[in-house]
């Protein structure tokens, strides 16, 4: 590990290494990352790679858009196969207030130029056969949503960051921020200390404690959600099917299993990270009543992870007022892994040129300060 | 060539080569290969991969750091967490 660098970067999921590789494409390899655990080990590699663009805010739809064309685009770029699938995402709903709204989200989508589009509870059949419709009164439907293999897609975002100069650290762990007149002056970690100008935070969950440790409070708060995966099976769903009055999501990965998760309102804000049998009871239960027949298949395994919440469910992204060269990259809220390859090319663009491609000063740390306005797409 | 993971399909060399490439605790050749995640959950080949990973970097079994173990061990249908009234 090199004892200097332009930019340190504290977290080691997609945006960690995302921004790594962002920063170096733009011919910036004067770089550290740090990870306290191995590369993906937190949210990235517990997510359930959905890639999803229909949100209801502008922004989640604009960052999710473009970063739908980079999955596209990716295994050429990064030489992986990151195993994606557009297969659409169906959003369902038996709840007639929610169906007005979902039009109306709709609306807007389509105005910022996604091809979503509300469908009949027949339509929605005709795409997932299994579907019991006489539960629903009407879904979204957008082909170009799918899903990824999160693990691949960091594997290859850090390979080829190293290729090009990035020292990449794994099991390295953040133990201190010195700070000097506003200006960030080292990154001390349990094995050197790291002169450094710029430190990018992209510690998830854990973005919180590591502002502390500059003296910044964020409003970022951990929230555990579990997930669980089945056998592998005949392809049986192309779509990820995802209810967000329920709270339960679901799709089959190109290998055959079928991975899916169901959030829990009552769930405090916590580090536990432990699985329980209630989460697998609520799974199961609502599975059966979108698709009854589901409910054969069998669990192999379940785990969780942590969504990083904001208060409006948008990242926070950008420079932090009162420690000039502390950049933000998190709080997504549970959508990291779909919207951060179009966030961490535009910290790189911020900290290489200044200046970003698409304004994002609306999703800077102070917006707090002020109302905001929430997305109300988010499981859990 | 030797099958060491069953149930994913994964041989020798390859787990070899994927410490090689520094891939060098259970829980990054678990993402990496998948193996252990099948459904025997690693009962037949985490022991194997195991002794292969600390002969590889000159540990002890013991000082390696353990993977977890994910509920439910073995492969039962979803039914069975639902309704007791239901089949």
């Amino acid at each position: 590990m090199r004892n200097k660098a332009e930019v340190v970067i504290i977290g080691g999921g997609i945006t960690g290494c995302g921004a790594a590789y962002n920063l170096a494409k733009k011919g910036l390899t004067d770089v550290i990352l740090l990870e306290k655990n191995f590369l993906s080990s937190g949210a990235t590699g517990r997510c359930g790679g959905g890639i999803r663009q229909q949100f209801t805010t502008e922004w989640n739809i604009k960052l999710a858009m473009e970063s739908v064309k980079r999955f596209e685009k990716m295994n050429d770029e990064l030489g992986v196969d990151i195993e994606h699938v557009q297969g659409g995402y169906l959003v369902i709903t038996d709840d007639e207030k929610e169906a007005e709204e979902f039009k109306k989200n709709v609306k807007l989508q389509n105005k910022l130029g996604l091809d979503s589009k509300f469908i009949t509870p027949s339509e929605a059949k005709e795409i997932v056969p299994y579907l019991n419709e006489d539960n629903i009164l009407g879904a979204t439907f957008c082909q170009s949503d799918g899903h990824a293999y999160p693990f691949r897609v960091v594997q290859g975002y850090a390979k080829k960051a190293e290729e090009m100069g990035v020292d990449i650290n794994k099991f390295t762990e953040v133990k201190g921020i010195k700070k000097e007149n506003n200006r960030i002056k080292s990154v001390v970690t349990d094995k050197r200390e790291i002169k450094t100008n710029i430190v990018v935070n992209a510690a998830g969950a854990y973005s919180g404690d590591i502002a502390n440790m500059v003296g910044i409070e964020m409003p970022n708060k951990p929230f555990r959600h579990e997930i669980l995966a089945t056998e592998r099976y005949k392809h049986i769903l192309d779509p990820m099917i995802i209810s967000f009055k329920y709270g339960i999501y679901f799709s089959q990965q190109r290998h055959g299993e079928i991975v899916g998760g169901i959030g829990d309102p009552d769930e405090p804000s916590s580090y536990n990270i432990k699985s329980s049998l209630e989460f697998v009871e609520r799974f199961t239960e609502a599975l059966g009543k979108i698709v009854p027949a589901f409910k054969n298949l069998n669990i192999v395994r379940q785990w969780a992870g942590f969504y990083d919440v904001t208060p409006d469910a948008q990242p926070i992204l950008g420079y932090t007022e009162g420690v000039d060269t502390f950049i933000q990259a998190n709080g997504y809220s549970g959508h990291g892994f779909m919207l951060a390859p179009r966030v961490t090319e535009l910290i790189a663009e911020l900290i290489v040129d200044g200046k970003t491609s698409m304004p994002i000063d609306e999703l800077n740390l102070k917006r707090f300060e002020g109302e905001t306005v929430g997305e109300a797409y988010v499981v859990g | 060539m030797k099958i060491v993971c069953r149930c994913e399909d994964v041989t020798e060399e390859e787990i070899i080569e994927a410490i090689d490439q520094g891939h060098t605790t259970l829980d990054e050749l678990k993402k990496y290969l998948r193996v252990g995640t099948g459904p025997c959950q690693g009962r037949t080949c985490l022991k194997v991969i195991e002794k292969m990973l600390a002969k590889k970097l000159g540990k002890n079994i013991d000082d390696l750091e353990k993977t977890t173990v994910r509920p439910p061990l073995k492969p039962i249908p979803l039914y069975i967490y639902g309704d007791e009234d239901e089949e």
